[in-house]
């Protein structure tokens, strides 16, 4: 059972929900200077690889960003964006990685999860080489875009994409800057039409910081982890002011928001609930830690800051 | 003539033992948690309940779930009572006959394919896997009909395994398949919560569990005879076939009913009536209404551990009852053995 508790959230991190409650928080700089070393350490040196397989989403949507997409030859079965990715041919995902299928793609690079050890190990003896990808917080994002970008041969193009995203954060950060930051709680998943199992980002990880960007104080920045999962009596004693509620993943959007929104009224005396500040955000940007980390930014911030944007 | 005052002098106290020890419980569960609140000001009429965190605090988080904690945790010690005379099995618990794994399955289905759809306050997950008990219940009692044809109990119980080793195998299937994120749900929600926050999936769970409680009541007696051996009980006068029955569908009624409610919550049902049965013996008058009212109490006190021993964050409540009835079993196997 425990090994499958873990699997699953691991299963979970490939997909950048960051649920990662359990697993280790690595001193950042330490994953910083990881990112960097990469791009150098691994593989033969130099060579451009012209047969990328991606197996992780965020890392997909990257290469698609800095300019690489039609290098793309294989991807994850979690790959949803951009639309070409659903023209690729799929090679399994985190804990069940289909070797025989991506070999056959004949890679001259393939883009991991690190806790994917026995693929690395395969694709070593295979003698292709990988770039072992992990994400934490937000910063990890524009440094995996550089030293992926300097993987795969185009540098100056990624330098310009992170920048990019670092620009339309920091604006984000402007619009709602000195406004009064209301404590939020950031819900990453719950049971339907119930106030049960309710799973919300910690005060760790790319969600949290995208959250602080938009002008939100974490009602949990005090849990240094990337998911808790929260009780009746703690939603009511934390007592957030604004609760922005994530619905994403295939199935979401037929739900009836204002029936899933009216789920909160169960705890009244929550400030957010009492003042109608309750925000049910559905996409995919979300979850993944990718570039369209902007657009989530500023879906946060249009939430929380509504008359910054008039 | 002494005998029958001396059982009744037993039944008293084993009655207000433990009907003391869960109305304890009750009473005091709901005074503790992560935060401290103010009694005074939770029961102040005059503040509006909106604006009252104590009171929310004591009647949304805490009542609730202290209220699911009794019903499910007698619920399911009963059921193991009951399964453990009617399969002459020590080992049978509430989760022997695939009734567990039916819930379990309906869960996980409502979860992952986002059922959305609810009944009298009561959403779609604790709906779908009592319908999901209620399948497998169909099954059992099928196989109990055929039984009625000269199967043997050892036919009923690998019966019971099969289905929930298939049930099972189902669940897994549908968690791989699904989503991440639906995965991550499922997953938790197949560690047990009592959580509630409301007081409708607790009146859901009430019917069913009425229904299998006056089950219960007609079968000591029977449960006595036929866990000696079903020809001494047929010879003592006992309609053997009926009351199995009755005594399997009253069970799994109650096992749907606290799975639905609470997720499953593993080791309860097996661990009370064991230790009920070294404290009270084996006189079903005495364990049945025993093992309900302790089960309450255990359930209550371990779901209180789960939501104080880590405080503010929680452990679910399965992995409590499980860590603490682990062991204790262990021990009572090898202290038998």
């Amino acid at each position: 059972m425990n090994t499958w508790i873990r699997l699953t959230l691991l299963w979970a991190l490939s997909c950048g929900a960051g649920l990662q409650p359990w697993l280790e928080a690595s001193p950042d700089t330490r994953n910083t200077a990881r990112i960097q070393a990469r791009s150098r350490a691994v593989g033969p040196p130099a060579s451009r690889p012209r047969r990328i397989v991606s197996m992780v989403p965020s890392t997909t949507e990257m290469l698609f960003e800095i300019g690489a997409g039609d290098r793309v030859v294989g991807v994850s079965n979690y790959d949803h964006f951009p639309l070409d990715v659903e023209k690729i041919p799929r090679v399994g995902g985190l804990i069940d990685p289909n070797v025989e299928r991506l070999l056959s793609l004949r890679p001259d690079l393939v883009v991991v999860y690190d806790t994917q050890v026995d693929l690395k190990r395969q694709l070593e003896r295979a003698g292709i080489p990988i770039y072992p990808y992990t994400h934490r917080n937000l910063a990890d994002i524009t440094q995996t875009m550089r030293s992926l970008g300097a993987r795969v041969g185009l540098q100056e193009a990624a330098d310009a994409a992170a920048q990019r995203v670092e620009q339309r954060l920091a604006a984000t950060r402007t619009v709602v800057g000195g406004r009064p930051r209301p404590k939020t709680l950031l819900v990453i998943g719950r049971d339907r039409g119930s106030l049960r199992n309710v799973n919300a980002s910690g005060g760790y990880g790319f969600l949290h910081d995208v959250l602080e960007i938009a002008g939100g104080a974490d009602v949990l920045a005090d849990m240094q982890r990337q998911s808790v999962m929260m009780s009746t009596e703690m939603i009511l004693t934390r007592a957030p002011d604004a609760i922005i509620e994530l619905l994403y993943g295939a199935t979401n959007p037929s739900r009836n928001l204002d029936a899933e929104r009216g789920v909160w009224n169960a705890v009244p005396s929550v400030p957010a609930v009492k003042n109608g500040r309750v925000y049910l955000l559905v996409g995919d940007e979300f979850v993944v830690p990718g570039p369209r980390i902007v657009t989530a930014a500023d879906r946060f911030a249009r939430a929380l800051h509504p008359e910054a944007f008039k | 003539m002494a005998d029958r005052s001396n059982f009744r002098r037993r039944l008293i106290v084993t009655w207000s033992a433990f009907g003391a020890l869960a109305v304890g419980a009750c009473l005091l569960a709901p005074l503790v948690g992560s935060t401290s609140i103010r009694l005074a000001v939770a029961f102040d009429r005059s503040r509006p309940f909106a604006d009252n965190i104590d009171a929310q605090i004591f009647f949304i988080a805490r009542l609730p779930r202290v209220l699911a904690a009794a019903l499910v945790g007698s619920g399911l010690s009963v059921a193991g009572v009951v399964f453990q005379a009617l399969l002459r099995n020590p080992l049978a618990s509430p989760d022997t006959l695939g009734v567990s794994a039916g819930a379990a399955l309906g869960a996980i289905l409502a979860i992952t394919f986002h059922l959305d759809f609810s009944l009298l306050g009561v959403s779609a997950v604790p709906l779908a896997s009592f319908a999901g008990s209620f399948g497998a219940l169909g099954i059992v009692y099928a196989l109990s009909v055929v039984r009625r044809r000269g199967t043997s109990t050892m036919v009923l119980l690998l019966a019971g395994v099969t289905l929930t080793a298939l049930l099972g195998a189902v669940v897994r299937f549908v968690q791989y398949i699904a989503d991440f994120t639906e995965t991550f749900q499922t997953v938790r929600w197949l560690m047990g919560s009592l959580d509630v926050a409301a007081y409708a999936p607790i009146g859901a769970a009430l019917v069913p569990m009425t229904a299998a409680f006056g089950g219960f009541v007609t079968l000591p007696r029977a449960l006595d005879l036929i866990s000696v051996g079903s020809e001494s009980a047929a010879a003592r006068g006992v309609d053997v076939a009926r009351s199995e029955r009755v005594a399997l569908v009253s069970a799994s009624l109650a096992t749907g009913a606290a799975v639905s409610l609470a997720g499953p919550v593993s080791f309860v049902g097996i661990v009370v009536p064991h230790l009920v049965r070294l404290i009270v013996g084996a006189d079903h008058r005495l364990v049945l209404p025993a093992s309900a009212l302790f089960g309450a109490a255990f359930l209550i006190a371990c779901d209180l551990l789960a939501r104080t021993v880590l405080a503010p964050v929680e452990l679910p409540v399965g992995i409590v009852t499980a860590m603490i009835g682990g062991p204790f079993f262990l021990w009572l196997l090898f202290r038998r053995g």
